[in-house]
Order: C-alpha cells, then structure tokens, then sequence
C-alpha cells in the first residue's frame, strides 16, 4: 500500500490493454472561454436526469417559479430533484421526448422564462468545514446533482459511501474527441473544483486524491496544478491520450493498478471517481447555495461557426444551443449528444439539455463519415486488440448474431462498457457496440421474463390448491346444515351443491381452457389423439394484430389517449369501439381502440384497496360485503351492474334482483351503456348509428339499457338477426323483472319460456355456420352445451328451474354465513 | 484348451465389468430432473390454455408423451427451438399460423365499465384480477400473464389486452423506428 | 430538417477491408520478384491465371447466392486467395493446375462454408493439399534455379509448358529439369531428404550444386523477399507478431535441438528457415485472419504447433515440404485453442 502510494506519487501509470486514438477535434472548441447563452424562450425540464428514481412533483402547471425553486422533491431511494433554471412561469406538464437514444417520452415541466432571472433564497455555507457529514449530504442531495461526466448517477449516494474509500479520483481525462467542457471548465474555475474536491474530501476521508487528466490538457493541467499545489494529498496526474481512459474503470487501472470486480463498483475496492464538472457543481451547492441548474456544454463540429463551450441552463433546447452558436445543417445531418464514440444521435433538437449533456456534435460528412454498409468478419482481432476491458468482441458479435445468450454471458458480455474502440477499428465496419446493446436488453429482458414465469407458476400452483381447499371447505359445510330441512328443501340444496360443484369446477380453468378440454375430450373420442386448438389460435391471432395494430399506431405516434375526464368523452369512446369492432369484423381491418385512462386514480386506489380486504378476506375463505367509499363512480359501478343484471336476467339465469344500490346521477353511464349497446347492435344490422341518447333518469332505463346491451350482444354472437332469436331475446327481458316479484309458477314458466327460445336461437345461431367460427366465442359453445340440455324433456324443465331457485337460495345462505362469520 | 482359457477369460472379464456397471448404476443413479419437469420449465407458464392442455404443465406432459411442440403461441419461436433441441426433432412454425414474434400483452380493465361479476377473476390462471362482487376489477401488471383468458368471460367487454410498453430499459435500439414528430 | 439516426460509435478508422487485403497483397511483392528471377516468368502467367479464376469464380458464387457481387470481389480477399496460391505452386504446372486450385479455394472451401469469414480452412492451402495429393507429379515440379538449368527457357517457352506441357522446342517440363550435369534437379528440401534416406549425410547432401553455402540457390533469396514483405505486415499492423515468430521460433528450436542431436542426418536451422514455403508460411500463410487463432496466446499456440509440424513433416514425413499440411491441421484445432485460451476479462479473477 505504501509503495502503491509512493508509485503514484512518482507519478506511474499502469496502462491498460487496448485502446485506440481517434483523432481529437478538441482544438474546434477548446480555444475560447466559457460563453454565456440568452435566455431561450422556452425550457423543457424533465423530471428524470440521472438515474434511479424522479422525484415528487410539488408544482402544478400555471405556477409562477422562481430561479433555483424545487421542481420535484425526492421521495424513493435514488431520486435527485430538479430545479427551476429560470425564473418564469409553468405552462405545461407533459410527456416530452427525452434525451435518450430511444427519445422515449418522459415527464417534463415547461417553463417560459419571464426574463427576470430572478433568484429564490439561496442559503450558502461558505464555512463547510462546520457541517456534519448528513448536513453535507443533505445539501448536496437537495441541490439536485448527479454524475455529470455521462451515467448520471446520484451524487449524494457515492458522497455517502459507507466503505472504506483509499483514494478519491477526479475524473479529468475527458478522452472523447470533440468534447472539451471539463477543459475548459478547469481553465477558468480550477480553484472552486479544487474546493469541490476538498468537500469531497471532508465527506470521505481518502488517503490519497488524484487528478486525472489527459496530456493533451497542457493548460488544464497547469491550472489543476495551480489550484491543487498548497495541498500534497491531492495529485495532478498527467495520463496518456488514449480512448477511453477516461472510463471510470480504465481510469481506476490506470491511476491505481486496481480493477473493479466485475458486477461490483469502485468502492469495493476503495475508489471513487468523480467527474470536475460534479466537483463544480458541489462547491456551487455547498458554498453558494445554487442548485445544479446549469452546466458547460461543448457545441461543436464542422457545421457549427461558434464551436465553443457555453453555460446551457438545463431544459435548454438543443435547437437553442445550435442556433446561438451558427448551425448551418447539412443534408442527412446527424446530431449527436455525447461525443462521436458513445454519444447518441438525437431524433429531433427539441429536446432539452439535461445534467448530463457535456457535448452537442454536429458534425459534417467529412470529419465524421456516415458508416458503410456491414461486410464480413474476417477474424482479424483488431477489435480484441483494441478492447479496454480484455473482451472478444468478434465472438460476442457470432454469437450476438446467432442470439446465443448463454454464450454471451459465458464470454462476459456484461462487462463490456460500450466504448466503441472495437468497432472504430473494424476493418468489416461491423455496428459491434449496437449488436451487443440490443443483446444486452433481450438477456435482461429474458432473464425478467424467467423470474415472472416463475412467479406465474407458483401462483398458478397456489391458486388450484386454494381453489381445491376452498371447494372442500364448502362441501364440508352443506354436509352440516341440510339436515333440519324437509325433503324438498334438501332436494333444491343438493341440485345447488351440484350447481356449486359445476360451477367450480368450471371456475378452475374456466371457459377457454374448459371448453378445449372438452374439444380435445371430444377429439379423443373420435380418434384424434391430440386436442386442436387452431380455432383458439385463430382467435388470439387476430387479437394480436389488434394489439399489434395499436402498438404500430402507437408508434407512428398519429394519436394520443384521449383523455376522458367526463364521461361524454367515455361515451364517444363506446361509440368509437362500437364502430371500430364493427370495421374489424366487416374487413378485419385492425381496430384502433381509445381507452380512456386517465382520471381514475380514485377507481384504481379503490380498487386495489378492495382487492387488498379481499385478498385478506380470502385468506379466511370469506367474501368481502364492506364497501370502501367511492366517491362519484358509484353511479357508473351502479348502472354497469345494473347492466350484468339485466343481463344475467336476458339470459334466463333466474337470479332475482335483489337491490339496487343508491344511484343518483345515473345518466351518463346509461347513456354510455345504451350508446354502445346501440352502436353494436347498428353494427351488427348494418345501420346508421344513432348518435343521441335519451335522456333517462330512473334504474328501470338503466336495466332498459342494459338489456338492450345484452341483446347486441347475443345478436353479435348469433351474428344473424334472424326471426327466431330476435323472438327470444325480446321475451327473455320482461320476464325476470316480473319474475323477481310474483309467484313461482310465473317464474317458472318464464324462466322455461326464455329456456326455450334461447336454445333455440342458440342451435340457429350454430346452424349459421358461415360467419360463426370467429363469433362464436368459445363460452357460448359451453353455455350451449350445458343449456341445451333442459330443452329436452319436460322434467328437466322443472329441475332447471328448481336448481335455479336453489341457486339464489344456496347464496344468500351463504352469504347469511360468511357475514356472520 | 486354449479356447477354454479364452472362453474363461472373455467371461470373468464380462462378470466383472457387469458387476462394476451394476454397481455404478446403483450407486451414481442420477436424480436427473424427469423430462416434463424439463419441458414446464421451457414453457412460458402464462398458463393461458392456448395449446389446448389445461394449463403449461398438463402440455409438457403431453409435449412428453409425444404431442407436438408447436403449440405455445406466447412462448414464440424461441420456446419451439428450445423445445426442439431438448426433445431432439426438428422446429417447427408455431401452430395457427401465428406471426413468428409474439406481441407482449397485458389485460386492461376499462374500469368505469366494470361491474364487478368476478368471471374474469374466476377465469385468470394466476389470480391477478383483484376486486370483489360488485366492485370493479383491477389486473395487477406485473402479474399478469397476458393468456387472454379474461377477456371472453367478461359479459360488458371491457377488457382489452394492451401491449406491453416500451420503457427505456426494454427499449430495443431501434434507432430506425424512433417515434418523434419532426416539429422544424 | 429530418435529422439522421445512428448508431455510436460515429467515427472509424478508415480501415476497411479492401486496404487490409491489398496490403498483404503489395507485401508479397518482394518475395515474388525473387520468385521470378530465380524461378523465371512462369510465376506471372501462373498469377494472371490465377487472378482471372478466383475472380470469375467469386463473382459467378456471389450471382448465384444473390449477393452484391462487386461489393464483395472488391473486398480483394478472393484476390489474395488467388495470389498465395499462385506463389506456392511449382512456376511451370501446366494451367489446369491453377484453375483447379482456384475454383477449389472459392467454391469448395470459402463460398460453401458461408464465404468470406466462415471457411473452416485457409482457401490457398487447402487447394494446395488438394492438388498435392491429385496431382503429385505436376506439384512437385519444380525446376532448379534458372542458372542451374541444362535447358533455358525464356518466357514465350514457359509460355507454351505450361498451356501446352511442351515448349516451342518440343521440351517436356520432366526435361527442362534436367541440370547441366544431366540429372534431374528437384527442390533442396527435396534432395535432402532423398538423399538421407539413400544414405548420405545431409552436408554431403548439401555438396549438390543446387545449394549454396547453407541454403539451396535462389530458395533463400525468395524466403528473404517473404520475410521482408512480412516484417512490413507486422510494422502497418495488418498482421500481429505472435503468429511468425512463434512459428519461427518453434522450427529454428526444433531444427537446432534435431542438428545438435544427429548432426548427420540434419540440415540445421539456417536451411529449414530459408528453405521450402518457411517465411511464406509464417507471414502469409499461418497469419490468415480467418482460419488462424484469434486470441495472442492462441496465436503464439497456434504458431508454435505449426512450426512443430513443419519440422517433424519434413524431418520424419513422406513430403518434402510440409507448410499447407501443417496449416490444415492447426486450422482444425482452431476453435478448441481459441476457447482455451480467452484472455482474463477485465474484473474478473480480482479479489473483491
């Protein structure tokens, strides 16, 4: 250790393997100092900059911030704030492109600044030797500041290490061609870095800190030197230009002959690197109080006639960058953040600067030649030659290609850092750095996908012992009661138990797989050995081009979720879907669907809160009845339950209405509800849709309205309005609604009636084969099958009915039970 | 004589031989896990019934008793391939004429829709509908296996099954598709 | 403005395949001028026809497999396969000969494995043990030093043997190789080994007019162009050192340990070094990127065995010379020598 030491002092570097020199452009920029931009007259701050977690959103659109003022403030492990770059006023929160490669959307505030510039309370420490540790790092995490030299992570967390920290290291090198902001920024403010670097010091104790900067920084170094030369534990160490030593693990090697184990992080072995810009940013927060709100960028490249560093607020637009600094674009212009060998090209220059944004490239085709097209791999191992990390890239790449990830991880493909050395000096022009990212994500993703199949299968497991237990629970349970009960009573009780025991066998699987087993029992018997299940493939396949369809929509970004905050906007959504399905079966075209999502936060917390007791409540095998509050949804839940009703009703279930829960402004989801019921109905008939709804302010128009729903339904299903079904369905709604108040024979005759004329629409409906494969959804082949029994005899008729009675009368027993209980 | 010799020599050879491979056979048996175990883990365990078998498990025991493989629409080309190779026959086109790449899925419950029957909570393979009788439904994402299921036993139509968002960390870098609107 | 998306990194070297191929190309230049002087002008009617092939042949594969044809004839690897088989084989074969071995390299071993990248085996040589072995007569040809020659033969002569079998004059290549002294002069590697399986020591071996001091006429001078050619591979960094000094290294070890051990039947390192295909060899040959070893220590591996079995094929093996069999078989154990010898990536093996 002390040798080490004494080594470092002498000023030794241990060179790493590989590298390459790329020609260094820094000269475009690196020649004036730091300029200052005007105001542009718009920011686009995200709330994400850095990585791990945002932070809380604590102003609202329409607020008046001032410069400096938190934005966010942290709430989860790893969140940074961010803050006002300017003072101004919020005219947006929304989904903004962010600056990353895929420039997906991300959460952004949209200041206009009001010109004033004008600064809220800043508290400075100018005597930070006084603060406590915490102290520290409170300030540090609440001024926002996190990695500037590229990933972006949280700075407060590496200030906070708890291990052991030998040596601090300063990230100068700064090995990116083109990029010259930590030059420049060591030229002009050497000795407030050195102060950072002194905060630093205080928070962790290192033996030793170290400077690492490029020798082709001759006037960086010097100034570095300047700063640092009244203090001998801080070293100015002068390293080779060679990319990428300015990786924090190339620059470990090279400053202490340390490695960083794989999977592990600096501080495993007693290092931490930070980059200058970071350390500025520090003694800003610390002595001055100012939260990371600006920082130096290189704008450079042949297209640009100021290359220079500014001071860019962030949520500057790069556009704003480009065209402060003289951008004239050329064809196919490529605008790169980062520098040229692991920068990214963005998509648009509305994007905003973020913390971690340290060059703006636009280069010409000169300077920087597009790629050429991808010949073959000869194995020459130059990329191997030139890999800092000791990889084989041209194996990576065979097998990157030939998507063998076990392979990719047994040749440590996750300890490549994506420098790009490999394919700078492939001789193929071979995009190997692309073909490792993309393999990166499908190993991850794969390895995501293992784990949740795995929790799916132990759900899986756990969900069929309770259903079993639950099954035996209940059976144990009717044993008990029946026997103070007359004959007939138990006759009904025992039908229920049958019907219970139906019905959860069904439940297990449930429809779709239910159905297939009995197809493929079906199958079995007339020779086919295995169950065909091409008709549910068939299904699931157009479904996927739905999803598909939408995903593409999505993509080609042509529409946004319409947000549904009344529900007017809920019932042209109805009405969209309605003549959207009716689009997709008339041509199978894909169907664009709008689902409203936003605004129901309340419903969701509901929700989950619900599905919480329940869960609760399941574990004693007991249905939840409390209701959380539900603040104005109610009306809806009550109108959609009305709806089920009326349909189970339609359906000659014979399940009596019992109540309905209190409904006070029913209207609009009625209306909802009709609105659809009609568009599907006007779909199926090929009419016009009628586009206004009555108004109807009692339930009786609700229950209306969802009957009507039921019969599109079922009309969708039979796909054919033919004379027979329409009889059936007309007459199956009337009669629950009687039946539910009068006496048993009424009941019975109704619920036979309906019976009947639903089977018999059914077996129409089947006999129309020439649409039904895809209407005919594979429960209704199983209601069919289990329905079309009582048609036959005139007893059967009766027990249907009995065991329907039964039914209600088993439930409400059970529901007596499970309440006292 | 000498054949005699032989003969003796060929069969004391082939005792001892056969008792070493009795012997290891005992004594190194290998608990090797069964083949279906093999077969459920390559199996995507969504669980969703698609291959006509109750379930993942019930079709790596019919996958082992000679079923075809081809009949995983969510585990995709991939799951055929790894099937192939472990049962040694050849990969084949997933059954139904599926597109190669499954689209990722997850069920959404319009929930303003809802009204509470539970049939998709009945029908979901692995329990991540949550809600009760008469209260609205919720699928728990991370849970949710996309099998589909739900979708049919729902009587007002209100779920849909949305692919599965893209986020920074799936992002593929698709650099030709990225989805921005040139504003300038 | 619609912006261009790409991916990092957005430089390169500008090194691309074209130059990588041409350069090797340009550096057999020296040793192919000795060729000429010693050997005569067959070597570039050899080279002409050797060039038209491989690219008729490349271009012919590339239209059948759909694939852009100019493109990749530029790339000038298939030219590169042409030269090296043009340079290995005996200057006065009769054309069929370099035709055959052409189309074998490009259709046989390059294309039907994948094309550029995929061959399992180095094109040139694998041609080479093709017509080795098909052709023993013809590829062992190989006529004496042109000064040594009973018979002079000028380029329209080499011309008419190698179309024809005849010259002008009626001469066959059997009688071309007839020396001053009237008897037929094969290669100094050659007329060592027959000689020390007639008995005779290798220094009485070496009496034999075809030999200087230490090295046969002419077969020194080449292998001294092919080391030049290839001391300038290694200083543009088209090629790394491990490869040809290991193997080099290797032989001249082998050779020296054999000398010390059985002065008598050995020739000594200076003869196996500028004898044969030996510099050829471990510039030109062992050194292809796609069917040698792929890591520095694989390549040192790799090296070292080749120059093993260049030394025992010679010293105990029924050919004379031993370079292509030699790199056939290393090609073979490429991919288990690649896997054993990955360098330690870097964070991995350090304590934590």
């Amino acid at each position: 250790m002390e040798k080490l030491i004494q080594q470092i002092k002498q000023g030794k570097v241990w060179p790493f393997p590989g590298g390459i020199h790329p020609p260094g452009q820094k000269g475009l920029s690196n020649a004036s100092p730091i300029t200052r931009l005007p105001l542009p007259d718009k920011l686009v701050v995200p709330l994400k900059q850095h990585i791990g977690a945002n932070g809380q959103l604590i102003v609202e659109k329409g607020q008046t911030v001032l410069k400096g003022q938190a934005l966010t403030k942290p709430v989860a492990n790893w969140s940074v704030p961010v803050h006002a770059p300017t003072s101004g006023v919020i005219t947006d929160i929304c989904q903004m492109p962010s600056a990353h490669p895929s420039a997906l959307p991300e959460l952004s505030i949209i200041i206009a600044p009001d010109g004033q510039d004008k600064w809220c309370e800043l508290t400075p420490h100018i005597a930070f030797a006084d603060l406590a540790h915490d102290e520290l790092i409170d300030i540090i995490h609440n001024s926002g500041i996190s990695g500037m030299g590229g990933a972006g992570f949280p700075t407060y967390i590496k200030a906070d290490s708890r291990k052991p920290i030998e040596f601090l290291i300063v990230n100068a090198v700064e090995c990116e061609p083109y990029i010259t902001a930590d030059d420049v920024l060591m030229r002009e403010h050497a000795d407030k870095i050195v102060t950072g670097i002194k905060i630093m010091q205080q928070l962790l104790s290192p033996t030793l800190t170290i400077i690492g900067i490029e020798d082709n920084k001759p006037e960086a170094i010097e100034a570095m030197q300047q700063a640092a030369k009244h203090d001998d534990t801080i070293i100015v160490q002068t390293v080779p230009t060679v990319y990428p030593s300015g990786g924090e693990k190339q620059l470990i090697q090279l400053l202490t002959d340390k490695e960083v184990p794989s999977a592990g992080i600096p501080a495993d072995i007693g290092v931490l690197v930070h980059n200058v810009g970071t350390l500025y940013a520090i003694e800003q927060a610390v002595l001055e109080g100012k939260p990371l709100i600006e920082r130096v960028v290189t704008v450079t490249g042949n297209t640009i006639h100021n290359a220079g560093n500014v001071w860019a607020l962030l949520g500057t637009e790069i556009k704003h960058l480009l065209d402060c600094q003289g951008f004239s674009p050329v064809p196919q212009q490529r605008v790169v953040m980062g520098g040229p060998m692991m920068g990214f090209t963005l998509p648009t220059v509305r994007i905003g600067v973020i913390k971690t944004t340290n060059c703006i490239l636009a280069p010409d085709h000169d300077e920087l030649a597009e790629p050429g097209p991808e010949q073959a791999c000869i194995r020459c191992s130059a990329c191997a030659d030139a890999c800092p990390a000791s990889l084989l890239p041209q194996q990576l790449q065979w097998f990157a290609k030939s998507k063998e990830y076990d392979k990719l991880k047994e040749y440590n493909l996750f300890d490549c850092i994506e420098c790009g050395a490999c394919a700078y000096v492939c001789p193929s022009e071979i995009p190997l750095v692309q073909y490792y990212r993309v393999a990166k994500v499908e190993i991850k993703e794969q390895q995501a996908e293992k784990i949740k199949a795995e929790r799916a299968k132990e759900r899986f497991e756990l969900r069929k012992e309770r259903l079993e237990r639950e099954q035996e629970a209940r059976q144990n349970r009717h044993k008990r009661k029946p026997a103070a009960k007359s004959a007939d009573e138990k006759q009904k009780v025992a039908d229920a138990l049958a019907r219970v025991k139906s019905s959860d066998e069904k439940s297990d699987n449930k429809s779709a797989v239910a159905a297939a087993i009995a197809r493929a029992k079906a199958k079995k018997n007339s020779g086919e050995l295995e169950p065909d299940n091409s008709e549910v493939a068939k299904e699931r396949a157009a479904r996927k081009e739905q999803a598909r369809a939408y995903k593409a929509q999505k993509e080609a970004g042509s529409s946004t979720n319409e947000t549904a905050d009344d529900k007017k906007s809920a019932v042209a959504a109805a009405i969209a879907r309605a003549k959207a399905k009716k689009a997709a079966k008339a041509d199978e075209e894909s169907v664009t669907e709008q689902v409203p999502v936003d605004d129901k936060k309340p419903a969701v917390a509901a929700a989950i809160a619900r599905a919480k007791a329940k869960k609760a409540a399941k574990a004693d095998e007991e249905p939840v009845t409390e209701q959380p509050p539900v603040d104005d949804k109610k009306a809806a839940v009550a109108a959609a339950i009305a709806r089920a009703k009326a349909k189970k009703a339609a359906k000659a279930d014979e399940e009596p209405v019992t109540e309905q829960p209190p409904a006070d402004d029913k209207k609009a989801a009625v209306a909802a509800a009709i609105a659809r019921a009609k568009a599907k109905k006007a779909a199926k008939a090929d009419e016009e849709l009628p586009t206004e709804q009555p108004p109807v302010d009692d339930k009786k128009a609700a229950v209306a309205a969802a009957i009507a729903r039921a019969k599109a339904k079922k009309a969708a299903k039979a796909d054919k309005v033919e004379e027979l079904n329409e009889v059936s369905v007309v007459s199956e709604p009337e009669q629950p609604q009687e039946s539910a108040l009068h006496s048993d024979e009424d009941k019975k005759k109704a619920a036979v009636a309906a019976a009947i004329a639903r089977a018999k629409a059914k077996k129409a409906a089947k006999a129309d084969v020439t649409k039904s494969a895809d209407e005919v959804t594979v429960s209704s082949e199983l209601e069919q099958a289990k329905e079309s029994a009582p048609l036959s005899a005139e007893d059967k008729k009766k027990a249907a009915v009995a065991k329907a009675i039964a039914r209600a009368k088993a439930k409400k027993n059970q529901q007596e039970g499970s309440d006292k209980s | 004589m000498t054949l005699f010799y032989a003969l003796l020599a060929l069969g004391s050879l082939a005792l001892i031989f056969g008792l070493i491979l009795g012997f290891a056979a005992v004594r190194f048996r290998v608990q090797g896990s069964p083949i279906v175990e093999q077969i459920d883990t390559i199996l995507p365990q969504t669980q969703c019934g698609q291959c006509g078998y109750p379930g993942c498990r019930p079709y790596a025991e019919a996958i082992a008793n000679g079923d075809e493989i081809n009949k995983c629409p969510p585990g995709g080309e991939a799951t055929v391939k790894k099937l192939a190779d472990l049962m040694g026959v050849e990969a084949k086109p997933l059954a139904g004429g599926e597109q190669a790449e499954p689209v990722k899925t997850v069920a959404y419950i319009r929930e303003d829709e809802c009204i509470g029957c539970t049939k998709c909570i009945q029908a979901c393979p692995v329990d991540a509908i949550v809600g009760a009788t008469r209260q609205m439904h919720t699928v728990l994402i991370d849970e949710c296996t996309g099998c589909d299921l739900c979708v049919e036993p729902c009587p007002v139509d209100c779920i849909d099954m949305l692919p599965v968002e893209t986020t920074k960390q799936t992002w593929k870098w698709q650099l030709d598709a990225i989805p921005v609107t040139q504003i300038d | 403005m619609k912006l261009t998306m790409a991916s990092s990194p957005h430089n390169h070297s500008h090194k691309s395949l074209n130059t990588l191929m041409l350069t090797v190309i340009a550096a057999c230049i020296p040793g192919f001028i000795a060729q000429v002087i010693f050997f005569g002008t067959g070597v570039v009617i050899q080279l002409v026809l050797a060039l038209i092939t491989v690219s008729v042949a490349e271009a012919t594969i590339m239209k059948m497999r759909k694939r852009p044809t100019f493109q990749t004839l530029k790339d000038g690897s298939a030219w590169l396969t042409g030269v090296l088989l043009a340079l290995s084989i005996p200057p006065l074969a009769p054309w069929w000969i370099i035709v055959i071995g052409c189309l074998f390299s490009i259709v046989i071993v390059k294309q039907l494995y994948g094309g550029l990248g995929f061959n399992l085996f180095n094109p040139a040589m694998a041609a080479y043990v093709l017509l080795l072995i098909s052709f023993p007569v013809q590829m062992t040809a190989w006529l004496p030093v042109s000064d040594l020659l009973g018979n002079s033969i000028d380029f329209s002569q080499q011309l008419g043997v190698i179309f024809t079998d005849f010259t002008a004059t009626g001469f066959s290549v059997d009688q071309l190789r007839v020396g001053i002294d009237g008897m037929t002069m094969a290669t100094p590697l050659d007329t060592v080994k027959t000689d020390i399986a007639h008995g005779l020591t290798a220094s009485e071996s070496m009496q034999s007019p075809l030999f200087n001091e230490w090295v046969g006429k002419g077969w020194g001078w080449v292998n001294l162009g092919f080391l030049i050619g290839g001391l300038y591979l290694i200083k543009s960094k088209v090629i790394n050192w491990h490869i040809p000094v290991s193997l080099i290294v290797t032989l001249a070890v082998c050779s020296g340990i054999g000398y010390i051990a059985s002065p008598g039947t050995e020739a000594g390192i200076v003869f196996h070094l500028f004898s044969g295909a030996t510099m050829f060899a471990a510039f030109f040959i062992a050194t292809d990127p796609v069917s040698a070893a792929t890591t520095n220590k694989g390549r040192l591996i790799y090296g070292a065995i080749i120059g093993l079995l260049i030394y025992l094929i010679r010293t105990f093996g029924g050919f004379p010379d031993a370079v292509a069999f030699a790199v056939i078989l290393l090609n073979m154990a490429v991919p288990l020598i690649d896997y054993y010898t990955q360098p330690r990536t870097y964070g991995h093996g350090v304590k934590k």
